[in-house]
């Protein structure tokens, strides 16, 4: 088996120097039983060709956005990816390093970590970041944690614009800590009266900026209404190109930020792995989850990083620590730090421009069909529209014809069917002029 | 030694590279994008006016600082990494190549179903991988790491109990020697935690455990090989009683790599259990990430399993998507966007493939037969912390190096000149100045004795007594020598800031960001 460097001389020269005869000796100490129930029906090892065979009919039997014009999103979203970045993050020192515990030989992945940190308070406009968690679903529900901590409230307020996955994943979790979380119903207009929710009860209220039906709002009034109230705004920001040409949550006066980084770091690949993005204010680092990378010395008076503060973390505080969170999702986080290093602040807000763009003209090219509405409002590279038939029929109908055109509003909220008929579209820097001709006619087609 | 005595600071190889932030060339980019159509704005008031200050850089400065960074790390693909209880195994590009097919790096979470029955039938194949090797019910895919899987296992033992009127027990016993995750879940599932002391002989004390299983317990955490690098041989005992308390026996399965294909965890009693792919099964660690953890549960937990779940219907696969609807109504609820670790879990598939039954058997039996190969080496030198063979890590204690004046931690970074990435240090916490080392099934014969003839050498030369000061200024070789941790904890600083400060927007207060 090529995976296994031992020969069967090795094995018979290592079993003498143990002072056993077979391996099989080595598992003396699981119950004799249980060894012997161990039966499996199971395939045997296979050559790279055949495993790459296998897999390549596997895949041949999905519809990849590489072969369809797409206008997918609802927090996770096609953007172009540079060649060097995918060869970045394949170079083995990284790729196969674990997390940088002897920071003398990780100085790589910690540096890495660093400039990551400070990109992210940059795009976000906080002062803090951590070293990643694992999607912006959890980095929600550990933002709301966290507010339940600084606050010692146990009461949280969840919009109806936010993703239908963070509202769920941060239910789930709160729940289990008796933390009351009430999310308001979807609001595909953008309506929702949160300021005259916000009491002294509250430890915290949600939002997401672009809004899950796409909407961008600015949060600086609420945000003062929840300071009053003695809450933290929580703003989540699942589409991170959009900070290239929108103003951030920090400048809002958010007290957390959270994310998904998949955009700009890594291909869909079917929702995961993504990267969690988190930023806080400064008086809030000791309530933070995750690790976190600082700057130092070292022997020599060179500068260095270190990871730091983890008297905050599990594996020192055990029971106390303020997340579970150990593994996290470094390589995604390094693969986003090379694409924001790549694009640097011009190409950051050239991307952001190209995407608006394309999905301005396709907001127009919508429109123009009869029945089509595009819901209203300032949106960044998504919307919603309204069709005179359900969203999601029109959306299988438009595969069978190999476009991916868009995500019905109704694969989240079944149970709401008066938004049985909207459909929530995303345009980036990938979508051609013809694309958006070929699915405008399509839809066109389906909806007369 | 110190430093290099180079004008550049520079050492060969060894490159010293800047931040970003400083290489900053205001207007380069490292991307050229089309012009931006004419088109109307739809930001309403909410453009953002404010330079970001990310710095620019044309690709081949860019290609080159993060090329020298990665130098500057030690990782698999370079040498051993004999780090206990992370199972730093070899990571087969073959599992890169496969995720990252157009058919399974370029779908989206949200397509129609009909357009990703690959991947539906993808998570399917490692779902039954993963059962018929532990022998489990069923397996909940979708948590995105280890501690993150313990949580899952754990959410479900709540709600199993709270659906047979349990609620009231908020008990976990966990033992002294788990690692830290299982009592940060256990409290995250809002569990309060009592610890169980570990025997003399590095095993869980079943007196103890028995004594405390009152019907305030709900669930028994227990690592299986555990941290000492031993399998609790009382474990089906265990289990028993844990049962017959009204308790569930959850197993922590970040050691799963040394049972693999030889027995299943079923068969020991188990109620739940995470497996690391990124351990057992070969996804790569990325310097921190990403991995997976899905949990195999029984069939009195299998119903509890959050969403989302893949359904195989007549002739196609479906996904479960919400609780009440096309799950059921039992399930907690949902941990993880999307659809779980998809690309984790093509690596995974990839490499079980590869490997098949009898492959994965060979690998567990290789990588206890490479522990105790250690163990037997080093015992030369070294004092092993229990007696007896071990499982697929050992760990020593500090005793052989008493009165020498070299703690644990000088070894380990005395190691690191010799070109080797160290064991872990201190943990478990039951073991002093433990010395843990997992060398893996993907290590030949020759790697490990390079390692244990530097590992002696330096032994002995512990053992002569005046050389205190010589492994405590190691490591000199490396591409920094010890960091300061207190200063860096002390006040941290955690981002880079520009040496002056020209907006007020942040709060900030100006900071020399290099010496």
């Amino acid at each position: 088996m090529r995976y296994l460097p031992l020969s069967d001389a090795n094995r018979r020269d290592m079993l003498a120097a143990v002072g056993v005869k077979s391996i099989d000796d080595l598992f003396a100490d699981i119950p004799a039983a249980a060894r012997a129930a161990a039966r499996f029906e199971l395939p045997n090892t296979q050559g790279e060709l055949e495993v790459e065979r296998h897999m390549s009919k596997l895949a041949a039997k999905n519809l990849p956005m590489s072969d369809a014009p797409s206008f997918l999103g609802c927090g996770n979203y096609r953007h172009h990816s540079p060649a060097s970045l995918d060869y970045l993050i394949q170079r083995g020192e990284f790729l196969t390093a674990y997390t940088p515990y002897q920071p003398e030989i990780a100085q790589g992945t910690l540096q890495a970590i660093y400039e990551f940190q400070t990109q992210v308070t940059l795009i976000t406009g906080m002062e803090v970041a951590n070293a990643s968690m694992y999607d912006g679903a959890t980095a929600c529900a550990e933002a709301a944690a966290m507010a339940c901590r600084v606050t010692k409230r146990a009461k949280v307020l969840l919009s109806g614009g936010l993703h239908p996955h963070y509202r769920d994943v941060t239910s789930t979790s709160l729940r289990f800590l008796d933390i009351q979380c009430d999310a308001l119903a979807p609001d595909p207009l953008g309506i929702e009266d949160l300021i005259g929710r916000v009491g002294q009860d509250l430890a915290c209220v949600i939002v997401q900026t672009p809004g899950f039906f796409g909407h961008l709002n600015d949060f600086t009034a609420l945000a003062a209404a929840c300071h009053a109230a003695g809450a933290l705004l929580i703003v989540a920001v699942p589409e991170p190109v959009s900070l290239g040409l929108v103003k951030p949550p920090g400048e809002m006066g958010a007290d957390i930020v959270i994310g998904d980084g998949q955009s700009l770091a890594t291909p869909s690949s079917f929702g995961g792995p993504g990267v969690g993005l988190f930023a806080t204010r400064e008086k809030f680092l000791r309530q933070m989850p995750g690790r976190l990378a600082g700057e130092t010395t070292d022997e020599d008076g060179r500068r260095g990083w270190v990871l730091t503060l983890s008297t905050r973390e599990q594996h020192i505080r055990r029971e106390k620590a303020t997340s579970n969170i150990c593994t996290n999702s470094g390589l995604i986080a390094l693969a986003f730090s090379i694409h924001l290093t790549l694009l640097g602040e011009k190409g950051f807000r050239h991307l952001a421009e190209l995407n608006h763009a394309t999905a301005v003209s396709l907001a127009e090219k919508l429109e123009g069909i009869k029945g089509v509405k595009v819901l209203p409002g300032a949106f960044f590279n998504e919307f919603a529209v309204t069709l005179p038939k359900p969203a999601a029929a029109a959306v299988d109908e438009l595969a069978r014809r190999c476009i991916l055109g868009g995500v019905p509003a109704s694969r989240f909220y079944p149970s709401y069917p008066e938004l049985a008929n909207v459909l929530i579209v995303a345009a980036t820097e990938m979508n051609t002029e013809s694309d958006i001709a070929a699915f405008a006619g399509a839809l066109k087609e389906i909806v007369s | 030694m110190t430093a290099a005595d180079t004008t550049t600071g520079n050492a060969g190889l060894a490159i010293e590279q800047a931040l970003i932030f400083e290489q900053n060339t205001d207007s380069a980019t490292g991307v050229d994008l089309a012009p931006v159509p004419h088109t109307r704005r739809k930001l309403g008031a909410l453009e953002r006016k404010a330079p970001i200050g990310l710095p620019g850089m044309a690709e081949p400065e860019v290609v080159r600082h993060y090329t020298r960074l990665s130098q500057k790390n030690y990782s698999i693909d370079t040498g051993f990494y004999p780090l206990g209880s992370c199972t730093m195994k070899h990571n087969p590009r073959l599992n890169e190549k496969m995720a990252r097919l157009p058919g399974f790096a370029e779908i989206h979470p949200f397509q129609p179903v009909a357009t990703v029955q690959g991947a539906l039938e993808v998570t399917d194949q490692l779902a039954k991988w993963l059962t018929a090797l532990t022998g489990m019910a069923g397996v909940a895919m979708s948590p995105a790491a280890g501690a993150h899987g313990e949580l899952c296992g754990l959410l479900c033992i709540r709600s199993a109990h709270e659906a047979k009127g349990q609620g009231h027990r908020r008990i976990v016993l966990v033992p002294e020697s788990a690692h830290g995750t299982n009592p940060a879940t256990a409290t995250l599932a809002g569990y309060q935690v009592e610890s169980i002391p570990a025997t003399a002989s590095g095993h869980v004390d079943f007196a103890a455990l028995k004594a405390r299983l009152r019907n305030d317990v709900a669930a028994v955490m227990i690592t299986n090989p555990n941290t000492c690098g031993l399998f609790e041989t009382e474990c089906i005992e265990i289990a028993a009683a844990v049962h017959a308390a009204g308790a569930y026996f959850y197993m922590d399965g970040a050691n799963f790599n040394a049972l693999v294909g030889r027995v299943r965890i079923a068969d020991l009693g188990v109620d739940a259990m995470h497996i690391n792919l990124h351990k057992t099964f070969s996804q790569p660690h990325g310097g921190g990430g990403p991995g997976a953890g899905p949990t195999v549960l029984s069939a009195a937990l299998a119903d509890f399993a959050p969403v989302p779940f893949v359904v195989a219907n007549a002739g196609a696969y479906g996904v479960a998507e919400h609780v009440g609807r096309d799950a059921g109504k039992a399930a907690f609820g949902r941990m993880k966007g999307f659809q779980g670790q998809f690309g984790v879990y093509v690596r995974s598939l990839s490499y079980i493939l590869a490997l098949g039954i009898d492959g994965l058997r060979q690998a567990s039996g290789d990588a206890v037969l490479n522990a105790n190969y250690l163990r037997a080496k080093l015992s030369a030198e070294l004092t092993p912390a229990f007696p007896g063979l071990c499982m697929h890590e050992v760990v020593f204690d500090d005793t052989w190096l008493k009165g020498t004046g070299v703690a644990t931690l000088d070894i380990a970074k005395a190691l690191i000149d010799e070109g080797f990435h160290p064991m872990t240090m201190y943990f478990p916490l039951v073991v002093h100045g433990a010395l843990l080392m997992e060398p893996t099934e993907t290590e030949s014969k020759a790697t490990l004795d390079q390692f244990a003839a530097a590992l002696l050498a330096l032994a002995r030369r512990a053992k002569r007594g005046d050389q205190a000061e010589w492994f405590k200024a190691a490591p000199r070789l490396a591409p920094r020598r010890r960091l300061d941790e207190t200063k860096a904890a002390r006040k941290p600083v955690l981002r880079w800031r520009p040496v002056e400060s020209h907006a007020g927007g942040n709060g900030g207060t100006a900071r020399q960001a290099a010496e």
